[in-house]
């Protein structure tokens, strides 16, 4: 589904991804766990074609198509999504608007037809209540006044409704409280499937005590440095990033 | 979103860029007393009129044009703006729709206003003003009904000459600007609306303006009086075509709200702008007026997108006690357009309160100036204000500046003021677009809610209207 090939990727001048190998198939779950600033978020964003970063080398094919030459929003109506690590506010424009206009235009670039509203807003009541948010935050403006983890669970819900075929979560466990980490795990336990895949930012664990991964990798300044199962994250958890230093980086 | 696809949504061009082929009974350009004879003469205008329009005429030579505003644009040369035109094939009145010269209904076909449709389904009567003269006015007999007199000045100078002769000027004096004078002494037409006491208008009352004829000014003149304890609720909206030479248009309104009468009076404005090096384009300068006598209430709602040069102050006169002034607007500026444009609340009786809604937004090089006074009087004891003024930035090329004017010689009176400054941002973008918004449905999307406070005022069918006016200003004012 995504085949990310020797990819490297600067900001403002600085190289951030020098060379990163990854393969995820259908169904797969995979973890990135690494070290602050060595690039996760970083390829969050190259892959979904946030302005301002450069490829200087390497390319991404997904479902087929060269990634890297598509606008964002094709990006989106593929079926990418990224969930944030810092969502943005939009005051004024409410949720459910916002869902509305998403899951509408993402629907359009399919040549699905578009929900009729009370429908769409029955099925974003009930996402509502699987990130176990209040109704009342459908009429807010998105994110606006938001508290941190009350973000993260919307950037859950827009996920559950645009049903995307391959989920980047940037430390989305980051900041929850231990309920709303169940409510997360099982959201995305919930949408696991054969033709749906995951990419998991985490820097816990704990997360993948939830949602058991396919693959755990490491990446460290810009790479891929390591690749395992589950045990992998156990054996950081244990052992830090500096036993990986040691070993693999000269 | 990158400047490339910023400039690009800004290139994208004027979509009521059109004319319409009418031939038109038109004055050649210049202005003298005969000009303002033959006006007179050609609407069979009773001598007292003729009198108003030649002394407003003698008080505006002796003015000059306003300097104060934060606008810039060459000196308009009065000589080479023709006065008067007429849609020739309106020569003889037709009663109904069908009699409408069908190039004119195509018209608003293209600018999205099917009459037929509007009468049938909002049940708004609509009095077209197509260039100087009104050429169709419908659901009279519904508001004649009522006792509602809706129709255009020049016919109301015909028909009820003491209700026009005791109430214009009565406002908006006729020395009371350069502007308001030029258009005292050459108005061409506009509306007129009277309600009788204690009645509600049975409907919204609507009107279109479209400049047509190349290089004629234009001159509005609305005049609308709310009898005791009526209730009327008047739209008004227009868009022009693309035209080269820059157009004039300055307008005057008047309101009187007489005691516990209410007047809601709505703008969407989308004259030309001109073009993206900010060639062409309207010049909209308007004097709009309310006098709101005891518990009276007069409320501005305007959407402004159009125009090269905008200025313009929509105000209340509170003169009764307990009369209330309300003004929410929405003005946005793109490519090179230029607007001044905000509000002034005079309080004069006891107890009167105003409420100013003011959402700026700047896009491209332009540059949107929010101007708004609020003068409590010697007499308003208790008297309220509360101003809420917002500028959105889209872009950083664009400007926009506030300026509030605060006059207080009453210490019971209460004057709040909030302004706030935002931007759209690229982070704010790119959230959108990973949702799989495209940048423009994205700003739209965004300026639409920051827009929210306002929209909410307008007459449903209007706020429809103005969503699509916004976007379609917006096509190019990302950023
Ligand atoms: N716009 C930018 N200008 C300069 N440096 C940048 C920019 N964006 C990111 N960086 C740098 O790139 C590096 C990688 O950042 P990134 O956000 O991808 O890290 P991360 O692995 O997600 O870290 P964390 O675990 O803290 O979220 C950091 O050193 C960061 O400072
Ligand atoms: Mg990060």
């Amino acid at each position: 589904m995504l085949s990310i090939k020797d990819l490297h990727a600067e900001v403002e001048g600085k190289n951030i991804l020098k060379g990163l190998n990854l393969e995820i198939r259908e169904g797969e779950v995979h973890a990135i766990m690494g070290p602050n600033g060595s690039g996760k978020s970083t390829l969050g964003h190259v892959l979904s074609g946030r302005p301002g970063y450069e490829i200087t080398q390497g390319s991404v094919e997904f479902l087929g198509k060269d990634l890297l030459e598509l606008d964002t929003e094709e990006r989106a109506h593929l079926g990418l999504f990224l969930a944030f690590q810092y969502p943005v506010e939009i005051p004024g424009v409410s949720n459910m608007e916002f869902l509305k206009a998403s899951v509408d235009a993402v629907r359009e670039s399919q040549g699905a037809s578009a929900y009729d509203t009370v429908g769409f807003m029955r099925r974003a009541r009930e996402a509502c209540t699987a990130v176990d948010l209040d109704q009342a935050f459908l009429k807010r403006g998105v994110n606006e006044g938001f508290s941190g983890g009350e973000k993260k669970r919307n950037e859950l819900m827009q996920m559950m409704l645009l049903e995307p075929r391959l989920c980047i979560l940037d430390e989305t466990d980051s900041g929850l409280d231990i309920d709303a980490l169940q409510v997360v795990a099982s959201g995305v336990n919930a949408m696991r499937s054969e033709s749906r895949s995951f990419l998991l930012v985490t820097h816990y664990q704990r997360l993948l005590d939830y949602i058991e991964p396919d693959f755990v990798h490491v990446l460290a300044d810009g790479r891929i440095i390591r690749s395992g199962d589950k045990s992998l994250a156990l054996e950081l958890e244990a052992k830090g990033y500096s036993w990986l230093d040691d070993g693999e980086v000269a | 979103m990158s400047q490339e696809q910023i400039d690009r949504a800004i290139a994208k061009d004027y979509a009521a860029g059109f004319t319409t082929d009418i031939e038109s009974d038109t004055l050649p350009p210049g202005l003298t007393e005969d000009t303002i004879r033959f006006i007179s003469a050609k609407k069979n205008e009773p001598e007292w009129l003729l009198e108003w329009r030649l002394g407003a005429f003698q008080v505006w030579r002796e003015m000059v044009g306003p300097d104060w505003a934060h606008v810039d644009y060459p000196e308009v040369d009065f000589q080479s703006i023709s006065y008067y035109s007429q849609p020739k094939s309106m020569e003889d009145r037709p009663k109904s729709l069908d009699e409408v010269d069908p190039e004119l209904l195509a018209t608003y076909e293209k600018l999205g206003i099917p009459l037929h449709e509007q009468e049938a389904l909002a049940g708004v009567a609509v009095d077209v003003v197509f260039d100087s003269v009104s050429v169709a006015t419908t659901f009279r007999e519904k508001l004649a009904e009522a006792g509602v007199l809706f129709c255009s000045i020049s016919e109301a100078v015909q028909q009820y000459p003491d209700l026009v002769r005791k109430h214009l000027g009565s406002v908006v004096p006729r020395k009371d600007n350069f502007y308001a004078a030029l258009n005292s002494a050459v108005f061409s037409d506009g509306s007129f609306v009277y309600i009788p006491k204690g009645v509600r208008c049975p409907m919204e009352l609507s009107t279109y303006f479209r400049i047509n004829e190349a290089n004629t000014g234009q001159f509005e003149r609305t005049l609308i009086i709310a009898d005791e304890g009526s209730h009327v609720s008047y739209l008004e909206g227009c868009t022009a075509p693309m035209r080269d030479e820059n157009q004039l248009h300055a307008a005057v309104v008047e309101l009187v709200a007489l005691d516990d009468a209410e007047i809601k009076y709505s703008t969407v404005q989308n004259w030309y702008p001109g073009d993206a090096e900010g060639k062409g384009g309207i010049y909209n300068f308007v004097t709009k007026r309310g006098l709101a006598h005891t518990n009276a209430k007069i409320s501005w709602t305007q959407v402004e997108t159009g125009s090269a040069v905008t200025w313009k102050y929509p105000s209340c006169i509170l003169r009764g006690d307990n009369s209330v002034g309300e003004f929410y607007s929405v003005a946005l500026t793109n490519n090179l357009q230029q607007a001044d444009t905000g509000t002034k609340m005079i309080h004069l009786g006891k107890n009167t309160r105003s409420t100013i809604i003011s959402k700026g937004i700047s896009a491209g090089k332009s540059s949107n100036a929010y101007r708004g006074l609020v003068r409590v009087g010697p007499t308003a004891k208790g008297a309220r204000n509360y101003t809420q003024c917002d500028s959105l930035l889209i872009g950083d090329q664009c400007a926009a500046h506030t300026f509030p004017y605060i006059e207080s010689k009453n210490p019971t009176g209460i004057i709040e003021h909030e302004a706030t400054t935002s931007k759209v941002s690229d982070d704010q973008l790119y959230l959108c677009q990973q949702r799989g918004l495209d940048p423009e449905k994205a700003v739209s999307m965004i300026v639409n809610g920051f827009c929210k406070e306002v929209f909410k005022e307008l007459p449903m069918e209007f706020a429809v209207e103005a969503g699509k006016l916004l976007e379609v200003s917006l096509e190019g004012s990302v950023g």
